[in-house]
């Protein structure tokens, strides 16, 4: 028993040295310091309240797409389709802004708006839910290709029906009002976090104690025993899929009200693809994501000023976080193997 | 835009991704999805840039741009093959850190004027009416993804090899039963079709849109690529044709801008994808319908055999991984 | 090619599929391998075909000691083998299959090769078009197909396993005078089968094997009770006729289920016009050889897959066209054999499959739930604690489990072989938990390949042969003599 802890943690020693090991090469290969790296890293995330702000402004979303990918992981499905789901969110949530704020109070705006970003998320996932289990389209093809459609529909926006006063730019539409802004105290989302926080703990509860998440579980682990028991893979399918949109939906809304407070054309900021990679370092379970979500957009924000210093380029935080993903798939299949020899 | 020119745009605009195709072509008609194809493309043209604006070596640069790729395969095919990981989660992954890694180690190279491949008509050939301009007054790039649609067709339905690489991906058991060793094939293919999107990647940064920097031109191009291997149904011939269709879309986006400005380009530069979809759809349900027709073809109308053309099956063992001690 | 097998032995663990087999395969003759289902003929044969290493034990070819591990090994000693199951390639033409092996150049030369295909063909009599998709072929071309690349191979000996099972009568015709015309050219063929008209049809030689032992070797020609005698005999007078242990159900009742000329085509397996009455409290035990349409049928049965042709009702009502979960609905409920792969969820604990499958509620109550998985793992011996995951379960524990997952409403129970992997403990355990708890108040529709089993347990036996129902008659009305000819293909018209 003894042996097996030290061995386990053994491993992950190992899988740590490995991460860090691999980056400080690559650092070195851009000639660039890495220990400074790594101090500045850390020094751009943590070192003062307004940075530590920041890394919640990314923490929330990573947090609202990483729940809503728990769902669609529990049924094994890969939904790379996220990305456009955060961005029918933030269209659904500026179309409604823009529509009803001259009519009503803001903080109605806003709760208005929350809801049609979740519906117009969760519609966007139900679509590639539905192309899989009706169109025969792999979740993952027609998921990127509505990544691309929901793309172009924001720019046309932007340069189209919502452009700007005057020239319609890359900058995105025209800012919103401040009382249409999700509050923030001193720099701290606490709105968003507020709202992160219940969707995770409505996930994790969702998931560990209502009947709904064991089907997922058990529909994801044997869909044809699932059948026999009555239950129906193509309506879960749906079901999570269509969750998985509407919590990316809301990570749209944060992304307009509370980051950007217009939409611009990478309102999604990728941060759909990077949960995908979250919830694989948290090996598809919900506890982890809270510190996995920190961890990375410490990364994220640290990274921001790896340019002007040392003249790197900041997506070295997407390759540190690529390559922990990377390790730890790896080093988890071979104790999976291990087990397999020990039996 | 009169017709020849356009044809030749459509013809040379498609040629990097072409490389990118049939490279993926030939790894899924072996039984691996390497789903990394939009990251590697980023880092193998960053790494040719970089060999070319260094070496001013234009073949140096394109070999290793195509060995990059073949790396990044290599990852895919050895977690999938010797470890058994999920393809579809490494692949994943290693497209956005490779994505990453572009922009990371590339960094010191954005936006420096670089070498770029010569334009080469081939002499006679481009005098031919037609013919000529449309296909033989480009570069050599464009004349390379010719030869490597010959070649792949030739390869997968002339040759023995190409008969084991198709019955690898079909059925690894019987394969194996038939003496065929069918890991080793499957990495062979795996890295011989990451080494064609390597070079893709080489002919943007070096040609198509030349150049390193940020967005670099070949974003998005992979999972364009991996979505008309499927669209083109695993055929050569139908992919390069699906290829051509997609550049094809995209040219006449650009086309149809200019009659109505008022519309961003990027909205026309994206219209191929939910027809892309569209055809998915479409190719899904004729495959039902094909199952139940009559199979003698002269009995059927245009429509069924159009139905009929499009229909497509994958390699019956794509993308599992097949573990029994007996390999 | 004169073969001789001396002293074949393989052991799994302590199961001796193959104790001590030796017999000769003599060249120009058709030798048939006789036995019923799990008497060791498939893995003696994969033996000899390389595929499965023995555990002891020497082959001869020609008088010379050979010792191979692969099929390819055993290709090229010229022995080959065409599997029940094809190790072909559906998505491949019928000339490249033919090609894949054989040793050619590195260009495809497709015209030599097409008139070489068409020339074996025609020596045959098959007819197969050498650009064809085989996934458009029936499993007789593919068949066919299977031999001439074989023969295009050098092979000497052939070894047959169950060829007839899934092909249509012209095609049994067309393949046995093929293999009639290959054993008067000097080949050695091996017939395996349970089919005993196919034995008495072809073979020269009969080696009759029960148990994993030789127990008869005959000449042509083949006398059918004889062979009968040889492949049961000892094991069916030990059955004893006395009963089932379930309470007989009460006359003159009216049928719970009907189920009326069902016709389904599933790749290999066909089913032609079954149709079949289950009353109240009644006991059905399906005998058959494996792949003779009863997997299929009890799948219809259960919902799971729609029929081609024919009509279920339940207590009158129409259920035909309708999906399992209205087949649930009116209390019928399958268990396949395959526990883990279709009956349970590898990864869930004992308790989340209680959990699933019991409360109907948005929220799970782990504590009622708990206690009902303690109560379930104390009433059916379940060794496993309610964390336990379903896949960490021996066998027996895992068919405890689906047993236990049963709703105690349940009207029709279709099981498809129940005790499968089980020891006797174990299987009279499971039968008598299913009398104690349904008996009389639920039907059950089970599929056993043992026959001592279906006497001791069924009131009523049918017998599927090649996707018919070829025998149903209540177990005090037969005798396991007349099952067991039923199941080899031999009916007596009364």
């Amino acid at each position: 028993m003894l042996k097996s802890y030290y061995s386990l943690i053994n491993k992950w020693l190992i899988a740590l040295v490995c991460v860090v090991a691999v980056t400080s090469i690559l650092l070195l290969f851009a000639h660039t310091p890495p220990l400074t790296t790594y101090k500045l890293l850390l020094k751009g995330s943590l070192s003062s309240r307004a940075k530590l702000a920041r890394v919640f402004q990314v923490w929330v979303p990573l947090m609202l797409c990483s729940c809503g990918l728990l769902f669609t992981f529990s049924m094994k499905l890969w939904n790379i389709g996220i990305e456009g789901q955060v961005m029918l969110g933030a269209i659904g949530a500026t179309a409604s802004l823009m529509w009803i704020s001259p009519h009503f109070a803001p903080w109605m705006c806003l709760i208005l708006s929350l809801g049609i970003a979740f519906i117009l998320g969760a519609l966007w996932g139900f679509g590639s839910g539905l192309l899989k289990t009706s169109g025969g389209v792999n979740e993952i093809f027609g998921g990127l290709g509505l990544n691309f459609v929901a793309q172009g529909l924001i720019l046309w926006l932007i340069f189209g029906p919502w452009k700007r006063p005057g020239i319609a730019s890359m900058s995105g539409t025209k800012p919103f009002d401040v009382s249409l802004w999700l509050p923030h105290i001193h720099r701290f989302p606490v709105l968003g976090m507020l709202l992160a926080l219940i969707i995770f703990i409505l996930t994790a509860i969702l998931l560990s104690s209502t009947r709904q998440g064991l089907k997922f579980k058990a529909l994801g682990i044997n869909p044809k025993a699932g059948k026999l028991y009555g239950l129906s893979p193509t309506a879960n399918t749906l079901i999570a899929m269509t969750l998985a949109g509407g919590c990316a939906g809301l990570c749209g809304f944060f992304q307009v009200t509370g980051v950007y407070h217009r939409l611009i054309p990478a309102i999604s900021s990728n941060y759909g693809y990077l949960s995908l990679l979250v919830v694989m370092l948290a090996n598809y379970k919900w506890w982890p994501i809270p510190f996995i979500s920190f961890f990375f957009a410490c990364l994220n924000v640290g990274s921001i000023q790896l340019p002007l210093i040392l003249k790197i380029d900041s997506s070295l935080s997407g390759v540190i976080q690529g390559i922990c993903v990377l390790v730890f798939i790896w080093v988890k299949q071979l104790s999976v193997f291990e087990r397999a020899d020990d039996t | 835009m009169d017709t020849t020119i356009l044809l030749a745009s459509v013809i040379s605009s498609a040629a990097p991704i072409i490389f990118a195709t049939l490279g993926e072509t030939f790894t899924e008609r072996a039984g691996i999805v390497n789903l990394s194809l939009d990251g590697t493309i980023l880092l193998s043209a960053m790494v040719g840039f970089v060999v070319a604006y260094n070496t001013h070596n234009l073949i140096l640069a394109f070999l290793a741009s195509g060995l990059t790729g073949a790396a990044v395969a290599s990852i895919v095919a050895i977690g999938s093959l010797f470890y058994g990981l999920s393809q579809v989660a490494i692949g994943f992954v290693l497209t956005l850190t490779c994505r990453d890694l572009a922009y990371f180690l590339g960094n010191a190279y954005t936006r420096l004027p670089g070498p770029q491949v010569k334009h080469l008509a081939i002499p006679l050939l481009k005098d031919l009416p037609f013919i000529g301009p449309v296909f033989f007054n480009h570069n050599l790039v464009v004349y390379l993804s010719y030869v490597l649609i010959i070649f792949s067709w030739y390869y997968f339905y002339k040759t023995k090899a190409g008969l084991i690489l198709r019955a690898c991906g079909e059925n690894p058991v019987a394969a194996y039963s038939r003496g065929i060793n069918v890991k080793l094939h499957q990495l062979a293919y795996t890295l011989w079709g990451g080494f064609w999107v390597g070079l893709s990647g080489a002919s943007y940064s070096l040609l198509f849109k030349p150049g390193w920097g940020r967005p670099q031109g070949a974003e998005g191009i992979g999972w364009i690529a991996l979505a008309i291997v499927i669209f083109g149904g695993w055929d050569p011939l139908k992919v390069a044709l699906g290829t051509y269709f997609f550049a094809f879309l995209q040219l006449v986006g650009i086309l149809l801008q200019s009659s109505y400005p008022q519309i961003p380009s990027q909205v026309f530069q994206v219209a191929p994808f939910p027809l892309m979809i569209l055809m998915l759809v479409i190719m899904h349900i004729s495959s039902q319908k094909t199952a139940k027709l009559d199979p003698q073809p002269q009995h059927l109308s245009p429509i069924q055999r159009l139905l009929r053309f499009l229909k497509t099956t994958p390699p019956a063992a794509l993308g599992s991984n097949v573990h029994t001690k007996e390999f | 090619m004169k073969i001789r097998l001396e002293n074949i032995c393989k052991y799994y663990g302590k199961v001796k599929a193959n104790d001590k087999i030796s017999f000769t395969i003599e060249p120009n003759s058709i030798h048939g391998i006789l036995g019923e289902n799990g008497a060791g003929k498939s893995t003696l044969m994969k033996i000899l075909a390389g595929f499965t290493p023995k555990t002891s034990g020497k082959i001869f070819i020609n008088g010379q000691m050979v010792n191979y591990n692969t099929p390819t090994k055993a290709l090229e000693l010229g022995i080959g083998m065409l599997y029940q199951d094809p190790q072909d390639f559906a998505g491949l033409t019928v000339l490249e299959n033919f090609l894949l092996g054989l040793k050619t150049s590195w260009k495809i030369k497709e015209y030599e090769y097409t008139v070489k295909l068409t020339n074996l063909c025609q020596q045959l009599g098959f007819k197969l078009q050498p650009e064809a998709y085989l996934k458009d072929l029936t499993v007789g071309e593919r068949q066919q197909l299977e031999i001439v690349r074989l023969l295009a191979l050098g092979v000497e000996v052939l070894i047959l396993d169950e060829p007839s099972t899934g092909i249509s009568t012209q095609q049994k015709q067309i393949l046995f005078t093929a293999l009639k015309r290959l054993a008067k050219q000097g080949k050695s063929i091996l017939l395996v089968s349970h089919k005993l008209e196919d034995i008495t049809e072809l073979c020269d030689q009969v080696t009759v094997l029960s148990n994993g032992q030789v127990t008869g070797e005959f000449m042509a020609p083949l006398d059918t009770e004889q062979l009968l005698e040889c492949m049961f005999g000892q094991k069916l007078k030990q059955i004893i006729n006395s009963g089932s242990i379930f309470p007989q159900p009460k006359n003159k009742s009216t049928p719970l289920v009907q189920v009326r000329d069902i016709c389904s085509d599933h790749g290999r397996i066909r089913l032609k016009n079954c149709s079949l009455s289950i009353y109240p409290g009644e006991i059905i035990g399906i005998a058959g050889l494996e792949n003779s349409g009863q997997e299929l049928f009890l799948r219809i049965l259960a919902g799971l897959v729609r029929p081609q042709k024919g009509t279920i009702t339940i207590n009158g009502k129409n259920l035909t066209e309708k999906n399992n979960r209205t087949f649930l609905q009116n209390h019928i409920h399958f268990i396949p054999t395959n526990r883990l792969e279709e009956g349970l969820f590898a990864d869930l604990t004992l308790l989340e499959h209680y959990l699933l499958v019991f409360q109907q509620s948005f929220w799970l109550k782990s504590k009622s739930a708990y206690k009902l998985c303690l109560q379930k793992i104390e009433d059916l011996k379940i060794k496993g604690l309610p964390n336990t995951p379903a896949k960490a379960l021996s066998g027996g524990n895992q068919q405890r489990l689906l047993l236990s997952l049963l709703p105690r409403q349940a009207k029709l129970l279709i099981l498809e072989h129940p005790t499968r992997g089980l020891d006797v403990e174990s299987a009279l355990w499971v039968w008598q938990y299913l009398q104690k708890c349904y008996g009389l108040k639920a039907s059950i529709v089970f599929s056993s390949p043992e026959l001592d089993e279906i006497f001791q347990v069924a009131h009523k036996v049918i017998v599927f042969y090649n996707g018919q129902i070829l025998l149903s008659k209540k177990i005090s009305d037969t005798t396991p003599e007349e099952v067991g000819n039923a199941i080899a293909g031999k009916v007596e018209h009364a």
